[in-house]
């Protein structure tokens, strides 16, 4: 499973890349072999805002739906058009061309309550 | 406790997820549904499905004991075929569907779904005594499907299997064991079902594997039966829904004037009119309409809904929303707009003509 250490991480197995004030969001490697074959995603427009391990999203495989939880609090500058379109790009390239959205943060300090990779690892080594 | 298949770690080490269904560990995927999906449309696939109920009945009065709790007249199979059957209720409701096969002179199997497989195996005991015997734990059953199936089954049981045509079944010694062959299935593709004991299914599932022939699951077999519009009884056909409105009145005989269970009920409701009927419906944007999801008519938004998906899913050949629900008669037109509720966004779909998926005939 990989789990690429440059990346944050939730419990609820999404991850957020911090470049200065933006974050780019998806789900991991983990999330999406549990899930299986992604067959729709649903993602908030541009310009609306997530909060901090709040819903904003559905992703769906052929078997589940499951809730798409914020790593973060901040206003979103561009949703994965390709994601929607063709949603086994996120079975494919969890990490890379299957990103999910980007925000711009409103608290910087909210990264700090994050996991990191190795926190990460050891959360979903139990599962 | 659930019960592990015989072919358990044949699956295990396919790397197959297991989920209970029915009280059995049952694989649901090894690679993936979608790509199992697409082996069983473009190639062939193997399913494990040891956890239908299978009960043989033996002896001479074996037909007439059958044809006494079934709907479809089994005593007009010759030797050697197989026919779709109901159990019903006095009131015409359906307790189980059925596959009924003629093995032999003397000899019948009745294959059940899972969930059921108890009850039923108790109604066959109710009319057959100890000419009914249960054989879904001592033996095990494999799906084989696909465009390929066929090849690949002649390559491994033989060429015998070659005269087998559909709905017909032979028995063919093989290896150190026998394999009760039937054409049939459960995927609108064409090929067959293999019976034998465990021993033998396992050189048999290496040996299709070898052929080319892919292991699929659980999750596969619902997309596949669902696109070929095959009712799965507990969701689309339940005690509470007569053959005729699910439209399996073909599988109701009421001519030859035998008894069996139901069929008073059902011969008052031949003639009644439908209120409602089984319909088809395939979604016109993006979004997974998914059973118990709420059916609406766009005509009357704010009403009440009209219906509800008995099956829903993402369809992997048609690459869209497709589902199956009881609609008022009015409304089972093909080509009428309706609407899903996916929680709480409303997806448009369209009655279409059963089934969603037919496979393309055969070249020359």
């Amino acid at each position: 499973m990989e789990i690429p250490d440059t990346l944050f991480y939730t419990s609820n197995h999404e991850w957020i890349r911090i470049e200065g004030d933006e974050g780019t969001i998806g789900i991991t490697d983990y999330a999406q072999d549990q899930l299986g074959d992604i067959v729709y995603v649903e993602l908030p427009e541009p310009g609306s805002t997530i909060v901090r391990g709040e819903s904003f999203g559905v992703i769906e495989s052929v078997k589940a739906v499951s809730d798409l939880f914020a790593p973060v609090s901040g206003e979103i500058s561009e949703r994965n058009a390709a994601a929607a379109e063709a949603p086994e790009i996120v079975n494919q390239s969890p990490y890379d061309a299957g990103w999910l959205i980007k925000v711009r943060l409103a608290d910087s300090g909210e990264v700090g309550d994050l996991l990191d990779a190795a926190a990460y690892r050891s959360e979903t080594a139990g599962e | 406790m659930l019960r592990p298949l015989a072919l358990r770690d044949q699956h295990a080490r396919l790397g197959a997820r297991f989920a209970p269904f029915a009280g059995w560990a049952m694989p649901i995927q090894y690679r993936g549904i979608i790509e199992e999906h697409e082996a069983v449309r473009t190639q062939a696939g193997v399913f494990d499905v040891s956890h239908l109920g299978r009960v043989w009945v033996t002896g001479p009065e074996a037909g007439r004991q059958i044809r006494s709790i079934t709907t479809y007249n089994v005593l007009s199979l010759e030797a050697g075929s197989a026919h779709y059957s109901l159990y019903c209720t006095e009131a015409g409701g359906i307790a189980d569907d059925v596959f009924i096969y003629h093995v032999d002179g003397e000899r019948w199997l009745i294959v059940h779904n899972a969930a059921n497989a108890a009850a039923d195996y108790a109604r066959v005991r109710a009319v057959a005594g100890s000419a009914a015997t249960e054989a879904t734990r001592t033996t095990v059953m494999l799906a084989v499907q696909g465009p390929r199936a066929m090849d690949a089954l002649r390559q491994v049981l033989g060429p015998a299997l070659g005269d087998v045509a559909l709905h017909r079944c032979l028995e063919v010694p093989w290896q150190s064991g026998r394999v009760l062959f039937a054409r049939t299935g459960y995927t609108g593709e064409d090929g067959g079902e293999c019976i034998s004991d465990p021993a033998t299914a396992r050189a048999l599932w290496e040996a299709l594997l070898d052929a080319g022939v892919r292991a699929t699951g659980l999750g596969a077999r619902d997309t596949l039966r669902l696109e070929a519009a095959l009712p799965l009884h507990g969701h689309d056909i339940d005690e509470t829904t007569t053959p005729y409105e699910a439209g399996l009145g073909w599988a109701v005989s009421l001519q030859d004037g035998e008894p069996f269970s139901g069929r008073d009920a059902l011969a008052r409701l031949k003639g009644a009119p439908r209120t409602r009927k089984l319909s088809h419906l395939r979604a016109l944007e993006r979004g997974v309409p998914r059973t118990g999801y709420a059916v609406h008519d766009p005509a009357d938004a704010d009403g009440e809904p009209v219906a509800t998906l008995t099956s829903g899913a993402h369809s992997p050949t048609l690459r869209t929303g497709i589902g199956m629900a009881y609609l008022p008669a009015t409304l089972a037109k093909a080509g009428t707009p309706l609407t899903v509720d996916v929680r709480g966004r409303s997806l448009p779909m369209q009655v279409v003509p059963r089934p969603f998926y037919t496979r393309p005939a055969s070249g020359p």
